[in-house]
């Protein structure tokens, strides 16, 4: 089976998110000269099993574990400074690094968490663990789930807050002719769009099929032409003009299987002569006016009514 | 049923679109002329078929469509795996015949459209 190339949200996040914008700030520390006796009383009372060790100028010199105050125990030396137990070999992680550095860390040496430090000052300014990393995606995500959740109330609702005696929103699509790769692109985002505004999608499927067939004839036959669609409260009108060879005998065009394009087109699958009969299938109401020579204009009309949201 | 399931039973390769093999397969149409599987293809059914270019996904992804079965063997254009994976659509790939293919699928249970109108 072929490997998942594509990245999921959470895998973007771990890339674009920074150690300090998901770090907790609040770390509870210990100074070099604190007691190791004291240093059980900050474990036990924090419920941590580990601290960095800073001196007074905030500067990071170690970090202590309960391994190293059981090994104190075990030892059954006097009390003594924790400077004397910690251990001086310090992993950290720059505050300004992705999130994917202090995972990769994590897995490298076994660690639950990392100090964070100023890249600059080298001053401690936080503590990162794997539990703040998935909060921090996860609060990410509902960030952005909300953006999407507002840009689409803002969409559907576009019309109740426009006041006037008419209104339409106009999108225009520009097609190149001959262009097989970006053929149904336009088609493509207008889907999305419409569907952005909040429209039934068993209409949006209708535009779609009629457009993605204006579009596929634009490609075919002609040099260049645009799709115009106008929403409207009540209806889409969709208006096609192109700068083709035009339709000679347009009640011989709209019968099904009648085609003209070329052999090659077809082989791809295109050209079946189905396309101008599909339009009208879609459409409430079709106007194809031609002139040899000179293009075509399509102009169809999907009514939203049919289908109420 | 997903199309996972008849990826697994049916010995499909995946090329593109693996993320998206928990697609419900609600039915199945076979065609090579894309202005048909426009008009006749319903959401969610899986489709058959030797093109290979990139406008299946388009025609795909336009239609709801849950995946694309190419057949013969017949491996997709790059672009096509390209824009497979961009638009989240499944395209497997089978050495059998389409009719070979429907016909293991009908037997699956994946059912055509039974009125495509005329007649």
């Amino acid at each position: 089976m072929a490997e998942d190339k594509r990245f999921t949200r959470a895998q973007e996040l771990v890339y674009e998110l920074k150690v300090s914008e998901v770090m907790t700030r609040q770390v509870i520390t210990v100074r070099p000269e604190n007691s190791m006796s004291q240093l059980r009383r900050i474990l036990k009372e924090n419920f941590i099993s580990g601290t960095p060790v800073v001196n007074g100028n905030r500067h990071m010199v170690g970090v202590v574990s309960i391994e190293d105050f059981i090994n104190w125990l075990n030892s059954g030396e006097d009390d003594t400074k924790i400077e004397e137990k910690m251990s001086r070999d310090v992993k950290t992680i720059c505050a300004d690094e992705p999130l994917v550095h202090a995972v990769s860390r994590f897995k490298e040496f076994g660690f639950g968490r990392l100090p964070v430090i100023e890249r600059k000052t080298g001053d401690l300014v936080g503590i990162i663990t794997k539990g703040d990393i998935i909060k921090g995606i996860l609060k990410q995500i509902e960030i952005d789930y909300h953006e999407e959740e507002i840009h689409r109330y803002r969409a559907s609702h576009i019309f109740e807050d426009i006041v006037a005696d008419h209104a339409a929103l106009t999108m225009q699509y520009n097609v190149s002719g001959g262009d097989f790769k970006n053929a149904g692109k336009s088609s493509s985002d207008l889907k999305k769009t419409l569907s952005r505004l909040n429209i039934h999608p068993k209409i949006i499927r209708r535009v779609a099929i009629a457009t993605y067939e204006m579009e596929m004839n634009i490609v075919i036959f002609a040099k260049k032409g645009e799709i115009k669609v106008e929403v409207m409260p009540e209806l889409i009108k969709i208006e096609a003009k192109d700068s083709g060879p035009g339709i000679p005998d347009i009640e011989k065009a709209m019968q099904s299987g009648y085609s003209t394009a070329p052999d090659w087109v077809r082989e791809m699958g295109f050209g079946a002569g189905m396309g101008l009969n599909n339009i009208k299938k879609c459409s409430d109401e079709m106007d194809l006016k031609s002139q040899v020579g000179k293009g075509i204009h399509l102009t169809f009309i999907i009514k939203m009514e049919k289908e109420k949201v | 049923m997903t199309l996972r399931e008849i990826v697994e039973k049916l010995d499909f390769k995946v090329k593109a679109g693996s993320g998206k093999l928990d697609n419900e397969v609600k039915g199945g149409y076979v065609s090579d002329l894309l202005s048909d599987v426009m008009a006749n293809s319903q959401e969610n059914d899986i489709w058959v078929t030797l093109q290979i270019h990139q406008n299946i996904v388009a025609v795909a992804s336009l239609n709801g469509l849950s995946g694309i079965v190419l057949v013969n063997g017949r491996y997709p254009e790059k672009e096509t795996i390209q824009k497979a994976e961009t638009e989240g659509i499944p395209i497997v790939v089978s050495k059998l015949s389409a009719f070979e293919v429907v016909g293991k699928l009908y037997n699956l249970g994946i059912l055509g459209v039974t009125d495509a109108g005329g007649v």
